[in-house]
């Protein structure tokens, strides 16, 4: 006889509120029903009200893990309007700090995942891990999460010294290679709760099309930074970690990589960074009538901003954004499936979903 | 006050238990909430435990600035909590709903609904600022226990524990090192 089980809204295994009922026959899930939307501030509507100034400071605020990356698409939509072009300083800037946030996220995602298995060492391992790349965003920009970073036409802040960061990336690159990798991936505790577990196949991955690592990992090898460079990305020399198992393991090994890959970005981007100016157009740029659209890669996948806007207005007509764990929320119903129910958490964790950028 | 009430407030400000509730918050106060309980920072070490249930829970942090679809599990999840309780409202957000000011569909801010204790103001605020915050809902938690009347609710600072802003930062924003938020609960 199947039953339902609730999980949250305001669960202890889950980070943001949402609802989650899984359909159970025994200790096996056999449907599960997602609903969202406890965090709807109605951003999309609020956007309309402000102008091109507060519009930004707005989207920063979407999501506190990915705020970056929200400016920066809407950065670029809105550049799109104007026609300004942002000097390669600037390019080379937003690369830095795009990278500086997948960097913080995937090792947030993987200290998360590491707690829902039971193993709070390595959550805590991760978490410091974590404070090493916060100390270079906070040194950048003043702050640990708004970074106010983006403005229409470059960047608001210069890297003054990029040379001086690389000693970070040295440090972070060893202690992933020597700590958190070989621990996700030799020890049998980690194993034994990752391995053939929320199997999501190529197949699935299409059909629900998915975005980012999720569909990495299910040998989807699809990236926006290399499918259409935006900023300086297509001078950067990197590889798109793919992994065709489509289990917990190999998500966590496609963010891993991607974490190696990150290293290697940022180390490019701060050596060759440029002289020049931070920002094109100064104050004076008018917007064009029509709608602007931008894609970025973002730490969980693919965002797009489509942003409206009438010649002479101060405000936006319509910013429409999706976000990347809006596509990959499919997905979950078809990995929990089948699975054990104690699994569940740790297969729902798994495509990193960010539920406040979703309900916005 | 006799022997047995003053060991009950020293325990309740030695280990205060937190219950975090998410107010369609952006994530950035969770986070920062989180990486205080992280090494770097280690609210532990003051007897803080981030708890799964508001039953066993001593003070409740609300962060975000209080959608309407969160109003009501807010409010039940206040009254579950046992007395003496606290309130810490971490972020701008629940203090004055932010940037999300004039949305439709927010029920904010946060003293519409329930009593709250502390503010700790930022966008978002510092894992220091969050310990001092709770530090501070730890002493009232035990004033409260001994002498059962209201208290009226602090507003921090905007500057971090151990910054002055003589710096220039303007507060919050330093990386000047801080003083230990431990000090707060050891007095």
């Amino acid at each position: 006889m199947s039953y339902k089980i609730p999980m949250g809204p305001y669960h202890p295994a889950l980070e943001e509120p949402y609802k989650l009922d899984l359909i159970c026959t025994g200790e096996t899930v056999t449907d599960a029903k997602l609903h969202i939307g406890f965090n709807f501030r109605g951003i999309e509507h609020l956007a309309e009200t402000r102008n091109y100034i507060q519009v930004i400071a707005l989207m920063e605020r979407v999501c506190g893990i990915c705020s970056n990356i929200h400016t920066l698409t809407l950065c670029q939509a809105m550049e799109g309007l104007t026609g300004l072009t942002p000097p390669p300083r600037a390019q080379y800037i937003r690369v830095v700090m795009a990278e500086l946030e997948r960097l913080h996220s995937h090792v947030l995602w993987a200290g998360i995942a590491a707690k829902l298995m039971g193993f709070k060492t390595m959550f805590m391992t991760c978490f410091e891990l974590r404070e090493k790349v916060m100390d270079v965003l906070q040194a950048i920009s003043g702050n640990r999460v708004n970074y106010s970073m983006n403005r229409i036409g470059g960047v608001n802040r210069d890297i003054e010294d990029p040379i001086a960061l690389l000693g970070m990336i040295d440090v972070l690159e060893r202690e992933m290679v020597k700590k958190v990798i070989p621990i996700f991936t030799t020890s049998s505790t980690a194993r034994s709760r990752c391995a053939g577990i929320g199997v999501l196949t190529h197949e699935k991955a299409i059909s629900c099309g998915t975005v980012g690592p999720v569909a990495r990992a299910s040998g989807v090898g699809q990236d926006i930074r290399k499918a259409a460079p935006y900023a300086a990305y297509a001078e950067m020399d990197f590889e798109v970690p793919v992994q065709p198992d489509g289990d917990v393991k190999a998500r966590l090994l496609v963010r891993a990589l991607e974490i190696m890959e990150s290293c290697k970005i940022l180390r490019q981007a701060l050596t060759k960074m440029p002289p020049g100016e931070l920002a094109s157009g100064g104050d004076k740029f008018t917007f064009v009538t029509g709608t602007a659209t931008s894609r970025v890669e973002a730490p969980r996948g693919e965002v797009m901003y489509s942003v409206s806007w009438k010649e002479g207005a101060r405000n936006p007509a319509r910013v429409h954004v999706r976000t990347p764990t809006f596509a990959t929320m499919p997905a979950i119903r078809w990995m929990v499936l089948g699975a054990r129910l104690a699994d569940t958490p740790l297969i729902q964790a798994s495509i990193d979903p960010c539920y406040s950028c979703t309900d916005r | 006050m006799n022997l047995w009430n003053k060991l009950m407030c020293y325990s309740r400000r030695r280990s205060p238990w937190l219950f975090h509730m998410n107010g369609g918050s952006c994530n950035g106060c969770d986070i920062e909430l989180v990486a205080s309980l992280s090494p770097r920072y280690d609210a532990e070490q003051l007897g803080v435990r981030l708890e799964g249930s508001p039953r066993h829970a001593d003070i409740l942090c609300i962060t975000g600035p209080i959608t309407h679809n969160a109003v009501n599990a807010i409010k039940t999840v206040y009254d579950q909590v046992l007395g003496p309780k606290a309130v810490v409202a971490i972020g701008s957000c629940p203090a004055t709903t932010n940037v999300f000011i004039d949305s439709r569909t927010l029920a904010g801010p946060l003293t519409k609904h329930i009593p709250v204790d502390v503010f700790v103001p930022g966008c978002p605020p510092r894992p220091d600022a969050i310990i001092q915050g709770v530090a501070m809902a730890a002493g009232i938690l035990a004033e409260r226990a001994a002498k059962k009347q209201p208290i009226a609710p602090v507003v921090m600072p905007l500057v971090g524990p151990g910054c002055s802003g003589a710096c220039g930062c303007g507060g919050g924003t330093c990386s000047t090192p801080s003083s230990d938020a431990a000090s707060e609960v050891q007095q």
